[in-house]
């Protein structure tokens, strides 16, 4: 199955990737393969098979409700692009 | 030195012969003059390692040693060690230092391993020859140019190359075991949910798996000791009693039944190769065990089933490096959609921007139904293939890869070309059960491994079918010119 | 041209967890930016996420509240967006298979009626951080301390027709959640955060319209107001021949306006898929069982005791029922005030006044029930009158003093109640005003009389010092004067 260049550019936007003219060029052919295979998955019969998320058949483990964690905001701020007043910087956000 | 395994230097440290500062040292000299050859490590972390083996002469000193204590050994550069750099081969996170530990980081440290540094790797693990690190491509200590395999290549370069004796690895689609067979050395991908996930920077969830690269299926099983086990910070680790691999090692393997699943012995692979691993099989049947031809009928749709899975579980893992709170960013983002996708066409490499893309597209409006939930229905029927396959036998074997290590730049024009590399590995990942790579001999002078399937949780078991091989042959002490 | 209108609700509802969802930082309200913010919730590589058990009891509490079927297997879905607020770049939430499933509230009407709202289902799901959107250097701050707070999210049917009962609606899931205690119902700190679904239909008819979404009103005030003026504006755009456009808007209160918040051309494609970082979560016999035990009275069923156990009439009970703290207040004062229909008077008036003049909750009021019933009680047993009483609540609530019967004492608030001593001083003060009783007496008219009766007291309180008791007063008078 192809994709469209109009499908790259949309699903680009979608992942906040930003791709020039050439790149989608690149892109259609090398999607387009990596589609051809895996439309191989259109010819196996799955009538009435379960989807499987996970490997093993476990069920979620839930965890008390006890403050473990400490404010190590300096830490983890230190390797931030850019901070002020202990907040994260961001180009303007706008609703 | 250098030559020793890691149970082997255990001894050493043990007897007193040589204290664990010196022995770090000795690899760090040796690590910094060789290492330009391969370029397995993206960080070599001298001084966080000697802190390390001097606190581990101390343990040894008050009594405390453990098998690990003081010796050396390397990560994957995709688990986070705090206060030292975690790039996971992308310039994304190029300048990268947590401020934490993976869980299997920690678990090395409680032991009183010495981390050396990081080892090269794929971009997010993305890849089968390591070609898309963002640091170079990684030098197959076997032949000149060629691929050490991915995406855990500079692990498995590094240990061939007697840089260190051991490292971590993580297996997605093979990430383990293609690069250990690709460099002639032992790898185990374990069962999902044995060993933890927290730190280790995520690929795809339900797929990636940390496990062991070291020499000898031994050395294997020391790394599993320290890195199988519960963590209350992974939910997907299974809380099941860890046993002392070491122990069963040399648990005899008259009786054991090997499945060969036919399908794994296709035309994708070359005679040359399939002469090796039925020579394997054949010295399994002078050790006892009989062998009998098994089916995996839905394992042709693995990789179809994968490249659904991987990148759509992908797409949202990496949707995190966004330029806002840690990571590259772009220089003078116009607005904020300016700075979420320069900071992500620039900060991610072909490869992973080619799967975050197809993942996406999977999971969009319109073709979920037809990609991701097909793919997992196809993932059910690859798991019950196993779960037949294991009611008649014990473990399957087969080969790893469909060719030795191959030249640089050879696979890289077309990415599906890269994906078939992977056609005797991935449907393991799909099912979540364990496997091992085994140096099993060479086809023109390049290494080829040997694949052996278990169920799940079986770790130990092959473990010693792994280690009673090597008792019997030679090619994992075979060393690289 | 009549219309129909027609609304749904979903309500983000904050849980009160000590912790967040998935992970163990603290979500008390008020931090430092950015303090609360762990390795988990600001999405650093490698860490995952493991989901806390209380969120999960009080999302079945809820369920058990509302009437709903409990999701035995639930399971977290990836919604993907990219937003500053959202560190992971997607959203863990349920969606094909959430905690609660279809249920039902009744709320009560002005009119008397009681009316089914239909409760679609309940998910839980974690909250997004903060944009601050002062100015630094041109770019916005972004706080983390709230993401990863666990929400409930409830969807009902579009079951309402009007402002009233949407609000009505809301009102009641306030009174609920905070009954239950899985919620502090805080809304100026945006513990509940409502979104309206408003469409019209020519009255009668079985199709519906259009329907637009408004966006996270914070305020019963500003949810009415939104809803009739998004009603308004539909009907101005329907009744011109237009078209309703399906979007989402944004309600300003302050101006009561609204904006469309609809992305240009982008539209959103929130590519759901299972959150492969987690498990299914499965919900027992005896986990919902434990949820139940844990259940306290509801305000329905609160009202209906204090009717029957204070004699209490349907509107003072319907009051003092619906949020759980007021209640607790009011038992609290009962109990130490004896006198149920007094207490009543006191927490609705004097006390809820000056909570809601001075903007304080129920929590931080400064006086107990406890001090409130040592009040009720001076006035029930004559010691206090209506004026002294006021002086003495002022005292308690101004913490010049916490003893009621150390402040009467000390402001000399005590009443006179000698009928002897009371007695001598109407005699006196009779004497010395032989006209006025000479006018009374002759007087017919009983609203005069009432008026003219009035004129004596003053002279006895004066007389009194103040501390005679208003009431002896009265009947000593009408007495002495033949009334």
């Amino acid at each position: 199955m192809s994709i469209s260049r109009e499908d790259i550019e949309k699903v680009a936007v979608l992942a906040r990737i930003k791709v020039d003219d050439e790149q989608v060029s690149a892109l259609e052919k090398d999607l387009g393969n990596i589609l051809d295979l895996v439309d191989q998955l259109s010819a196996a019969d799955t009538e009435a098979v379960e989807p499987m998320a996970h490997p093993l058949d476990a069920v979620q483990r839930l965890r008390a409700d006890e403050v473990t964690e400490t404010n190590q905001r300096e830490a983890f701020q230190a390797i931030a692009p850019a901070t002020e007043d202990g907040l994260y910087l961001v180009p303007k956000v706008i609703e | 030195m250098h030559n020793k395994s890691v149970a082997e230097l255990s001894k050493e440290l043990e007897s007193g012969k040589i204290s664990s500062v010196e022995l770090t040292q000795q690899f760090l000299d040796r690590l910094k003059s060789e290492d330009g050859k391969y370029n397995s490590f993206i960080t070599i972390s001298a001084d966080q390692a000697l802190a390390e083996a001097k606190a581990a002469d101390e343990m040894r000193a008050a009594g405390k040693a453990t098998a690990w204590t003081g010796v050396p050994f390397a990560h994957k550069d995709i688990f986070c060690t705090n206060g030292v750099r975690t790039t996971c081969g992308s310039k994304m996170l190029e300048n990268f230092v947590p401020p934490y530990d993976a869980t299997v980081t920690a678990n090395f440290k409680a032991a009183g391993a010495v981390c050396l540094g990081k080892t090269n790797m794929d971009e997010f693990a993305m890849g089968s020859s390591n070609e898309s690190s963002f640091f170079g491509a990684v030098t197959n200590p076997w032949g000149d140019k060629r691929v050490p395999g991915g995406s855990s290549g500079g692990s498995a370069a590094a240990v061939a190359a007697r840089l260190v004796p051991a490292a971590t690895g993580t297996d997605t689609g093979g990430s383990i075991r293609q690069p250990a067979a690709l460099c002639g050395i032992t790898g185990l991908k374990p069962t999902y949910g044995r060993v933890s996930r927290y730190g280790m920077i995520a690929f795809a969830s339900s797929l990636d798996q940390g496990g062991p690269m070291a020499r000898t299926a031994e050395d294997a099983a020391l790394m599993m000791n320290v890195m199988a086990g519960f963590d209350p910070k992974d939910s997907t680790c299974i809380d099941r009693e860890v046993p002392d691999y070491t122990a069963t090692l040399n648990e005899p393997l008259k009786g054991l039944k090997i499945g060969l699943p036919k399908e794994y012995f296709s035309e994708q692979l070359s005679p040359a190769m399939e002469e090796q691993v039925r020579n394997a099989v054949r010295e399994y049947e002078k050790l006892g065990a009989t062998v009998k031809e098994v089916s995996l009928p839905n394992a042709k749709l693995a990789i179809a089933a994968y490249y659904v899975i991987a990148p759509a579980e992908a797409s949202a893992n990496l949707s995190r490096f966004d330029g806002a709170r840690y990571g590259y960013r772009c220089e003078n983002p116009k607005d904020l959609m300016d700075m979420y996708t320069r900071t992500r066409a620039e900060g991610f490499g072909n490869e992973v921007k080619r799967r975050i893309l197809v993942g996406s597209y999977a999971l969009s409006a319109g073709y979920f139904d037809a990609y991701y939930l097909k793919a997992q229905k196809v993932r059910r029927l690859i798991q019950q293939d196993f779960i037949n396959a294991f009611k008649e036998v014990d473990v399957m074997m087969s080969p790893v890869s469909p060719s030795p290590a191959f030249v640089q730049g050879e696979k890289t024009t077309d990415p599906v070309t890269m994906y078939l590399e992977d056609v005797f590995t991935i449907a393991i990942n799909l099912a979540g059960i364990p496997a091992m790579s085994v140096p099993a001999g060479f086809v023109n002078g390049l290494p080829v491994g040997l694949q052996i399937i278990g169920d799940y949780f079986s770790e130990a078991r092959l473990l010693n079918a792994a280690h009673q091989f090597q008792q019997v042959t030679d090619w994992h002490q075979r060393e690289p010119q | 041209m009549q219309w129909d209108i027609v609304i749904g609700l979903e309500i983000h509802v904050q849980l009160a967890t000590k912790t967040k969802i998935f992970s163990g930082s603290s979500t008390a309200f008020g931090a430092e930016p950015n303090t609360q913010a762990n390795a988990v919730d600001l999405a650093m590589p490698g860490t995952l996420p493991v989901p806390n058990e209380q969120a999960f009891r009080y999302a079945v509490m809820f369920g058990l509240a509302t009437n709903s079927e409990i999701g035995r297997r639930s399971v977290f879905e990836r919604k993907n967006y990219f937003y500053p607020d959202l560190p992971k770049g997607y959203q863990t939430t349920q969606l094909e298979q959430p905690i609660v499933g279809p249920g039902h509230v009744d709320i009560d009407l002005s009119d008397g009626s009681t009316k089914r709202v239909r409760i679609h289902h309940a998910h839980l799901e974690e909250d997004a951080g903060k944009s601050l959107h002062e100015d630094y250097h041109g770019m916005s701050g972004i706080d983390l301390n709230r993401a990863g707070t666990p929400l409930i999210e409830v969807v009902t049917e579009p079951d309402m027709n009007s402002a009233e009962e949407a609000v009505a609606f809301a009102k009641k899931l306030h009174s609920l959640v905070t009954s239950l205690g899985i919620c502090d119902g805080d809304m100026s700190q945006g513990s509940m955060r409502f979104d309206v679904n408003i469409s019209l239909k020519p009255k009668g008819s079985d199709t519906l319209g259009t329907r637009t979404e408004t966006k996270n009103l914070n305020s019963f005030r500003f949810m009415e107001q939104a809803i009739a003026h998004e009603v308004e504006r539909q009907m101005d755009i329907l009744e011109d021949g237009g078209e309703i456009i399906q979007e989402t808007r944004l309600y300003n209160g302050d101006r009561d306006e609204s904006r469309s918040m609809r992305s240009k051309e982008e539209a959103n494609d929130y590519r759901y898929f299972p959150c492969p970082d987690l498990l299914p979560v499965e919900i027992d016999d005896s986990f919902i069982e434990e949820a139940r035990a844990r259940l306290p009275e509801l305000p329905d069923a609160r009202r209906a005791r204090f009717k029957e156990q204070y004699g209490l009439n349907d509107y003072d009970a319907g009051i003092l029922s619906a949020d759980a703290k007021l209640a607790g207040f009011f038992e609290e004062t009962v109990e130490h005030g004896k006198d149920a229909k007094l207490a009543s008077n006191w927490v609705q008036g004097e006390f809820s006044a000056r909570l809601n003049a001075e903007e304080k909750s129920v929590a931080d009021a400064p006086i107990t029930g406890a001090q409130l019933g040592a009040l009720v009680t001076r006035i029930a047993d004559n010691t206090l009158s209506s004026s002294g009483a006021k002086k003495v609540f002022e005292a308690l609530w101004t913490g010049e003093n916490d003893d009621v019967d150390a402040i009467i004492d000390a402001k000399g608030l005590k009443q006179v109640s000698d009928t002897g001593a009371l007695e001598a001083m109407v005699d006196e003060v009779l004497a010395g005003m032989p006209d006025q009783v000479a006018q009374f007496q002759g007087e017919e008219d009983p609203k005069k009389r009432k008026k003219m009766l009035g004129g004596f007291m003053g002279p006895l309180m004066k007389a009194s010092k103040g501390q005679g008791n208003p009431k002896l007063f009265n009947e000593i008078l009408l007495r002495k004067l033949g009334g």
